[in-house]
């Protein structure tokens, strides 16, 4: 059921029991939604939300990640303004479909060419590609990163050799991919920059390394998993780098509370900002 | 690892979530040098320590260039190893930002890099506004005064960047020059923001305020007093014997060295790589602006000194240009659901709201009082979304990564700090020279530890 990053699957089969199992699209289409994680009950309901815009053109396909409650982002304060039932969903832009128009169609075909001559077939490696504010994310199933990474840095046509390091995003409600590492690669040649996304789940916090590729992540990598708890398979030596060595826990995800004492200010009692009502 | 121990590390990390997780080195083996007995360390590393000589430079030397800590292994005068150890000013900015609004990231972030606190809060609003999709509509003259303010604190930055290059060198006379020369630049900033460093003075939508009286003549009167600054500097440095036995040929890095770690900034272009972001993918309106992308072949501490140097030549005539295309508008962006409501005015109590909005809001309309108050309290939403917007501080790349849930705060902001990323190259620009190279090395990459460890 796991993924072990460091075999990279070249050959391109399906585990059958793969959780990023999904329905095979050609290249360049995506397969709107929470497919991938079509396995999981939960998430056939998920709703897509697909909105045209205002010129036309129909906006990224959107998955929700969560929802949130009441108008002030925290529970149990008494809310009286009547909001305490609101349910509002998080959508966050996943997908586009083709064409992505400019130059991002050719570095999708470039991508896919070369994945294709390495003997990766498109969906096994990329979930979906998205389109956003000009900018262009590839949603890499986890288990190809290294491979995809490598392409897009030694293909004549990509040539990404710059690395701006790996981020992390936490989304606790989106199961089964509630953690994203998130890559940001810079073409020099090209003056072109891309996104990458791998995610994973919480209960297998597992993304292979790409300090191979890029050797400038090496830091990134554990600064990730120190503020993530995001595993890198196959880092030189994967240790925390911000926080002490012996800290519990992982800082900047969201089940991690903020901290801070309630501060008295002429006789009333701010709470500390994460307990503090806000609008949210 | 199997995948019961995997699925068992899991679960365990539910039930608990600050449960701390272990790892296993992949390569080699880790020391654990925190919190411990030195002499504990110094058993635990091999079976012959006394041929090994180990030593713990800094966070609190002089010459670490802030609070880094190196971890060197010597022979005799050499460095054969050489580790960073960072983290001792890791302030958690990024995820205090997740609590606040929009707006107030800005006071967050531009404590980061302390020394180019303009590049953090430009970079950062870049990226809001990227966001939030109003890229083209923010103000000329708030776009104009962005740029006049970065290339004055590239200038600032860069003096201190010689200072404390000079300093550890042990060439105060440099230091004193150096930190001289960057008053004068303070004072300018001090002028127009209200603050020496930290200044929270661009905003999403555009600035905090317009340019004070006065403003513009206290530039222009930096702008005759800079070049004899800079040129007594260089008169100094340029050809000086000392400084250049130290620097040059010192802290290699050559392009592939660089593309690798991911170094950029002025290390990478004295690999002779004309890469600027300004240039290459230009932001703020920077290709209408003449200067020249300054690069040396030489790889080396002394070929980062001279791109400095020239870099802030160039910057001086972009602060001319920006000078010669300041015309009167607004400084913060039409649309009313963004704008910060009130200009930020000197009253006689100090800095803040002016009086005639605190009259508009409070006796005139209630419309404005409770718009004033839902922005101010609440703050504005930003559509759902991830951006990366990259602008080049003066250490290089300095990348905002921001996501947003559409709501009033960011849900996650990351900063790719060029300080952080560069000092990754210390080790391989390090080892194999003498101990005093490391000094000038570091120093030629100059990381600002606030940004390295945020």
């Amino acid at each position: 059921m796991t993924i072990d990053g460091s075999h990279g699957q070249v050959d391109g089969t399906t585990d059958a029991g793969r959780p990023d199992d999904d329905v095979p699209a050609p290249p360049g289409v995506v397969t709107p939604g929470p497919g991938p994680e079509g396995e999981s009950p939960a998430r056939e309901d998920r709703a897509i939300v697909t909105v045209p815009g205002d010129d036309g053109r129909v906006e990224p396909i959107a998955g929700v990640v969560g929802t949130k409650t009441g108008m002030f982002g925290i529970d149990g304060t008494g809310d009286t303004s009547g909001y305490g039932g609101l349910v509002r969903t998080i959508a966050m832009p996943r997908a586009t479909r083709a064409p992505y128009g400019g130059w991002f169609d050719a570095t999708a075909e470039s991508l896919g060419n070369a994945l294709a001559a390495g003997g990766i077939a498109w969906d096994d490696a990329i979930e979906s590609v998205l389109v956003d504010r000009g900018e262009l994310t590839f949603f890499v199933r986890r288990h190809a990163l290294l491979d995809v990474c490598r392409r897009l840095r030694d293909e004549a046509e990509l040539r990404y050799e710059f690395c701006a390091g790996v981020s992390g995003v936490h989304f606790p409600q989106d199961s089964g991919r509630e953690l994203h590492a998130v890559y940001h690669l810079l073409s020099i040649t090209h003056n072109r920059r891309i996104r990458l996304v791998a995610t994973c789940p919480d209960a297998d916090p597992h993304v292979p390394s790409v300090v191979s590729v890029y050797p400038t992540n090496d830091w990134h990598e554990r600064e990730t998993f120190d503020f993530f708890g995001i595993v890198f398979d196959g880092h030189p030596a994967l240790t925390r780098i911000q926080m002490p060595d012996d800290w519990p826990g992982h800082p900047q995800r969201k089940d991690y509370p903020l901290g801070g004492i309630p501060v008295e200010y002429k006789g009333a009692s701010i709470p500390p900002p994460d307990q503090r009502r806000a609008y949210s | 690892m199997s995948t019961d121990e995997r699925s068992y590390r899991g679960a365990h990390r539910r039930a608990d979530p600050y449960a701390a997780t272990d790892s296993e080195p992949t390569e080699g083996t880790v020391f654990t040098a925190t919190g411990q007995d030195w002499d504990d360390i110094v058993r635990s590393i091999g079976p012959a320590p006394e041929e090994r000589i180990v030593v713990n430079m800094g966070p609190q030397h002089p010459s670490t260039h802030g609070v880094l800590r190196l971890i060197l292994e010597l022979e005799g005068e050499t460095v054969t190893e050489l580790r960073c150890g960072i983290g001792y000013l890791h302030t958690g900015i990024e995820k205090n930002m997740e609590f606040r609004t929009w707006t107030q990231g800005v006071t967050f972030c531009t404590r980061m890099d302390y020394l180019s606190p303009f590049y953090n809060e430009a970079a950062f609003c870049l990226a809001v506004e990227r966001l939030l999709g109003v890229t083209d509509e923010i103000p000329d003259r708030a776009t104009v005064i962005r740029v006049l303010l970065m290339e004055l604190n590239r200038i600032s930055s860069h003096l201190v960047a010689l200072a404390t290059a000079g300093m550890e060198l042990g060439a105060l006379t440099v230091m004193t020059f150096g930190f001289r020369e960057r008053e004068l630049v303070l004072d300018v900033f001090e002028m127009i923001t209200g603050l020496r460093m930290n200044h929270a003075f661009i905003r999403p939508g555009g600035l905090a305020q317009d340019l004070p009286p006065g403003a513009v003549e206290k530039v222009r009167d930096l702008l005759d007093l800079m070049p004899k600054r800079l040129r007594d500097i260089r008169l100094l440095l340029d050809d000086n014997p000392i400084f250049r036995l130290r620097t040059e040929g010192i802290g290699y890095l050559d392009l592939a060295a660089c593309m690798s770690l991911g170094v950029s900034g002025p290390p990478l272009r004295s690999t002779g790589l004309p890469w600027d972001l300004r240039k290459s993918q230009p932001y703020c309106g920077y290709e209408t602006y003449e200067f020249a992308v300054q690069t040396q072949t030489t790889c080396d501490a002394y070929g980062r000194y001279l791109i400095r140097m020239a870099e802030m030549e160039e910057s001086l005539k972009i602060v001319e240009q920006c000078l010669d295309r300041l015309v009167p508008g607004p400084v913060m962006i039409a649309d009313r659901k963004i704008a910060w409501p009130a200009q930020l005015a000197l009253g006689g109590d100090g800095l803040g709201n002016s009086l005639d909005h605190i009259r508009h809001i409070m006796s005139e309309s209630m419309e404005a009082l409770i718009h004033h108050f839902k922005l101010v309290t609440e703050g504005f939403r930003v559509p759902s979304g991830q951006v990366y917007s990259a602008i080049e501080s003066p250490r290089g790349e300095l990348g905002v990564h921001l996501v947003s849930d559409g709501g009033t705060r960011p849900y996650r902001a990351h900063f790719r700090d060029p300080s952080f990323t560069n000092l990754q190259a210390v080790a391989a620009a390090c080892e194999g020279s003498m101990i005093s190279d490391v000094v000038a090395a570091v120093a030629s990459l100059d990381p600002v530890m606030g940004g390295v460890d945020r």
